[in-house]
């Protein structure tokens, strides 16, 4: 699943150094006034995951090393937010430097945001979920069933599903979480639940509306993930391609 | 000449500022940011190199364009009007920009107005059918002018009262 364009200026961005360092600065004063309210989504996040580490069965006392791990998580701050424009960009604190590179999946403590577009030393722009040009792979909680995330321009709260077969049941308020079929982002990070669905024009697959578990419009700490097995897949299935 | 160069320069950078740390993060019911830059090409002066004015304004909109990851949309509709800016004068202050003595500040609020209204109406148009780029959401374009196009002209109109440009 290719979800990242590369026709893009890779110049043009507002993750060059200019527009990164005023957009820093515009937002190391702005951020003050949103401490509390990130202070108690950190917390719940922690409570959360203090939970699961408490109750976690596993007795797997072997400590992986952390060279072993598939995907590395570097944490950032988003510095400028769009989210009214056809296609939207968030332009974040982390870059080069801080071994950001291109096509890493980025999200937040409640779910998915984007995937990182450009790259310049101290900065990242990364492609809003909230882009007509996003295309993620995603997939009904605890079933197989996949389709593709995109987003009809609209709505800054709702994007779409597609490409779900007809046979599948779905109910109003199922969760949709990331598929196991995308080399970005890991499996079962959190989308949003179903809001409505209807079949398409070829009547064979439904269109999904989405209630985003993200407020779009109020998001400041992201988490960068990292898959490290990324290159080796797409060179695998490159090598298959050009067999055929 | 230096004075208005400086003005000038002043205010590009201002405008600039302006509409991408306080404008493009407004939002206002969700998808309304209005264009203040548009202002520049209202407040410049007429008696000036035609060349060099469709030049700055293409900078101008490439600089909102840096910022807002909108690849050349801000710069091609700045160019527009930029361009067509001398015939919407003579349509609406008709044979008085022929004359030296013409200031924007002496024309009518009527007058000033409509220039402004226009200005805008143009570039919101060719901004939002570049961005959206379809026939099928056409609606969706005539939205986002007419609603987008009123926000602008009501803050661009609440700027000039602010800023007034008799002096020059």
């Amino acid at each position: 699943m290719q979800s990242h364009s590369y026709h893009q200026s890779s110049f043009f961005n507002s993750s060059s150094w200019l527009t990164g360092n005023i957009y820093g600065a515009s937002s190391s004063i702005t951020s003050y006034f949103g401490l509390k309210d990130e202070n108690r989504k950190l917390v719940s996040e922690n409570k959360r995951l203090h939970k699961l580490l408490f109750n976690s069965k596993a007795t797997d006392t072997v400590q992986l090393d952390s060279a072993q791990l598939q995907y590395i998580v570097t944490n950032g701050k988003v510095i400028n937010n769009n989210y009214a424009k056809i296609r939207n960009y968030i332009t974040i604190n982390k870059g080069k430097r801080d071994s950001v590179k291109l096509d890493m999946g980025v999200i937040t403590t409640h779910g998915i945001l984007g995937i990182v577009q450009n790259v310049s030393g101290g900065y990242a722009t990364v492609q809003s979920i909230l882009n007509e040009k996003s295309n993620i792979n995603a997939k009904i909680k605890n079933t197989d069933h996949f389709g593709s995330l995109i987003w009809n321009a609209e709505r800054y709260d709702v994007v779409q599903l597609t490409d779900v077969p007809r046979l599948v049941k779905l109910t109003v308020g199922d969760t949709v979480v990331t598929g196991g079929r995308s080399s970005i982002f890991p499996e079962n990070i959190p989308i949003g639940t179903i809001q409505k669905f209807g079949l398409d024009t070829s009547n064979s697959y439904y269109t999904i509306d989405l209630k985003l578990f993200n407020d779009m419009t109020n998001i400041k700490n992201v988490y960068i993930v990292q898959n490290k097995d990324r290159e080796e897949i797409i060179a695998l299935e490159q090598a298959t391609e050009n067999e055929q | 000449m230096n004075n208005s160069l400086f003005v000038n320069t002043i205010r590009f950078i201002l405008l600039v500022l302006v509409q991408v740390l306080v404008f493009n993060q407004l939002n206002f019911f969700g998808f309304i940011n209005p264009m203040v830059y548009i202002l520049f090409l209202y407040w410049y002066p007429v008696k000036e190199n035609r060349a060099a004015f469709i030049g700055l304004s293409f900078v101008l909109g490439l600089a909102i364009d840096f910022f807002s990851d909108s690849m050349a949309l801000h710069a091609a509709s700045t160019v527009t009007i930029a361009y067509i800016r001398p015939a919407i004068m003579r349509f609406v202050f008709g044979v008085n920009i022929e004359f030296q003595s013409f200031r924007l500040g002496n024309s009518t609020k009527a007058q000033q107005i409509t220039f402004l209204a226009l200005l805008i109406v143009v570039h919101h148009m060719v901004f939002f059918s570049l961005e959206i780029f379809s026939v099928a959401n056409i609606l969706l374009i005539l939205k986002k002018v007419l609603t987008i196009g009123l926000a602008t002209l009501i803050l661009c109109l609440l700027f000039t009262s602010l800023f007034s440009v008799k002096k020059e």
